[in-house]
């Protein structure tokens, strides 16, 4: 049986030397749960115990993910299974530790999820940057084609599954899951238009099952222990447990698996030890940097984190990537630093997007060098609002994020920036 | 055959195995980064081998180069030195660490140092916010990290290849 402490689920290696191992990763039990799903399982059955789990897809839209894998055309073969290991938005950094140090648990979620959908072949999507991570993970598939856990007619039955990793180049887009799907095929990492969604038209037109690592991380102890055990974390509508990416002006950065509806005070005071020399905390971004700013005030330090709640405080919950900014930090500045994020992102597909974003990055630029004017402010709110719903991703939307409640909740910082009165600026330590 | 297939005849058939023989376009990527580990950057000629062998035009094969960040088409420093300056890390120091070093490699964000050894480039977050500062490099085979760096660990490191280029 598989050691769970406390509420560390996924990352079990903090808890069990040499995790990242696979005799120790098979003397704790490791992949009992494909063997026993492969062996003496129906498919439908598995996609049955994730769905009754509640699990919800952790890569930022948080779709129930024993629903997705219902969705498979039944009527078209082959089908695939992609894991999503693009993790590219600003503040995430959890997959990459998933990967690094508790990688076996990962490939085990990703080949419970191509039994369960019947996928022979299974691909991880890495972005370019995880050059080291890719190789490492090579040869540790290679260890589990040796130890005939991966390969043909496994544990004597009819199923085969091949693993494979496929590096991107560095493209944020390539996060979303259809431009991904597109990259994957050899081509430029732009969206497809959809429906029709990877389920039905995904991998080489063929249906897809699309799965953040840390989502797929998930599956094999719920496999194991069953999804009422499952449930004992977190809420009714977000059960199970979330590594949350903590940075920015905090003195403990890091990733904390924590149950879901744990509040943002527990992560940012508790375990995260404050702020450091003594500043104030003046704002959150709860999802990296497509997230809007929450102030950061007692009602919403108080919030749970689960899917729900960080909606009524006026943000997302996302990938959890919890950006913690202070009182020194002035917002005007930040919001130049996302805008340009998304303007080098942006894939150029769609207009709203390509053109939004680039008008964007000027006057936000304008505004943070101290030349802009009041009615730059409008203008830039203005343009927001206008590439909001227009796009066909949601790269558009998430650019306009920081730009709106910013000047929606920190009107001041921006006034001053545009101020006539130069004493009056704030400067920033970039 | 060409000159790439001749070169990593056994490297591009394992890479083509991981697709469906009728979906061998996939195999792009991984070819580009084989073509971009002689010289750091892809070549024309590159482009043209990988356009034949996986049956797509040269055309398509350039906009992948330039479409994604970690490809080239012109020669760079041999190690391109890659400081995450995104907001997460800015948060952390990353501008002054960005800044000081740049200072004192005596090369400007974007550029190339003279003996062609090195360049410095700002780039959004690559994942490792909690370990800021930090920066990667490419070098012409591969990439690495290197996290919670200060200014004299980070120009260490980089005094060191440049000695062993320069010992080459
Ligand atoms: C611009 C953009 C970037 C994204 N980046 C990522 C990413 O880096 N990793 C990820 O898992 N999902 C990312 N997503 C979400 C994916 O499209 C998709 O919803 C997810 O992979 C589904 O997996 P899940 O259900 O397990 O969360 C991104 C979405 C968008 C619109
Ligand atoms: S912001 Fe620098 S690694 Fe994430």
């Amino acid at each position: 049986m598989s050691k769970v402490k406390g509420s560390r689920i996924l990352l079990r290696h903090r808890d069990i030397p040499k995790l990242d191992k696979l005799d120790v990763y098979l003397e704790d039990g490791g992949f009992e749960s494909f063997k026993k799903a492969v062996t003496k399982m129906k498919p439908d059955k598995v996609t049955e115990i994730v769905k009754d789990s509640g699990l919800r897809g952790r890569g930022g839209a948080g779709f129930p993910t024993g629903v997705k894998w219902s969705f498979i055309d039944a009527n078209n073969w082959p089908h695939y299974v992609v894991a999503n290991a693009d993790e590219s938005e600003p503040g995430t950094f959890k997959d990459r530790e998933i990967m690094e140090q508790n990688p076996y648990q990962f490939f085990e979620g990703v080949m419970l999820s191509a039994y369960a959908i019947q996928a022979n072949d299974a691909y991880i999507y890495l972005r370019g940057e995880f050059w080291d991570l890719a190789h490492e993970l090579d040869k540790k598939i290679k260890k589990l084609e040796k130890s005939g856990y991966l390969g043909k007619k496994l544990f004597g039955t009819d199923y085969s599954l091949n693993l494979y990793t496929h590096l991107g180049a560095g493209a944020y887009i390539c996060g979303e899951e259809t431009a991904l799907l597109e990259s994957m095929e050899g081509k430029l990492g732009q969206p497809r238009l959809r429906p029709p969604f990877p389920p039905s038209f995904g991998l080489f037109g063929k249906p897809t099952v699309v799965n953040n690592v840390e989502t797929l991380a998930n599956v094999p102890l719920i496999i194991e222990k069953g999804a009422k055990w499952y449930r004992k974390f977190g809420t009714e509508r977000s059960p199970g447990t979330k590594v949350f990416s903590l940075s920015g002006n905090v003195n403990k950065p890091g990733n904390y698996e924590l149950p879901l509806a744990s509040t943002f005070r527990e992560l940012i005071f508790k375990h995260g030890g404050g702020i450091p020399d003594g500043h104030a905390i003046k704002a959150i971004m709860a999802a990296g940097a497509s997230s809007s700013l929450i102030v950061a005030n007692d009602e919403a330090l108080d919030t749970p984190m689960d899917y729900e709640s960080v909606q009524n405080v006026g943000g997302m919950l996302g990938s959890a990537s919890v950006i913690v900014i202070d009182e020194t930090v002035d917002i005007s500045w930040l919001v130049n630093k996302t805008v340009h994020f998304f303007k080098h992102e942006s894939c150029g597909k769609c207009t709203p997007c390509r053109e939004g974003v680039f008008w964007m990055s000027h006057l936000t630029e304008r505004i943070d060098n101290g030349s802009g004017s009041r009615e730059d402010i409008v203008l830039l709110q203005d343009v927001a609002n206008n590439i909001q719903g227009k796009c066909l991703c949601a790269l558009g939307d998430f650019s306009t994020q920081a730009v709106v409640t910013g000047i929606e909740r920190f009107p001041e910082d921006f006034k001053a920036k545009v101020s006539p009165n130069q004493a009056a600026r704030i400067k920033i330590n970039e | 055959m060409t000159a790439l297939q001749d070169k990593h005849e056994k490297e591009i058939k394992h890479i083509l195995a991981k697709y469906p023989t009728d979906e061998k376009r996939s195999a792009v990527m991984p070819l580009l980064y084989i073509a971009q580990r002689k010289a750091g950057y892809v070549t024309k000629q590159d482009m043209l081998e990988i356009a034949e062998l996986l049956s797509i035009s040269t055309t398509e094969v350039a906009s992948i180069v330039g479409f994604y960040t970690l490809y080239h088409d012109k020669s760079g420093g041999k190690y391109r030195i890659q400081v995450c300056n995104d907001l997460p890390c800015a948060l952390r120091g990353s501008g002054q660490f960005l800044e000081e070093l740049c200072e004192n490699l005596g090369v400007q964000v974007g550029e190339t140092s003279s003996d062609g050894i090195l360049s410095v480039e700002a780039v959004m977050c690559l994942a490792a916010c909690d370990k800021a500062p930090m920066f990667q490099v490419q070098s012409h085979s591969d990439i690495s990290y290197h996290e919670n760096q200060t200014v004299e660990s980070a120009l260490q490191t980089i005094e060191k290849w440049r000695a062993e280029e320069t010992d080459k």
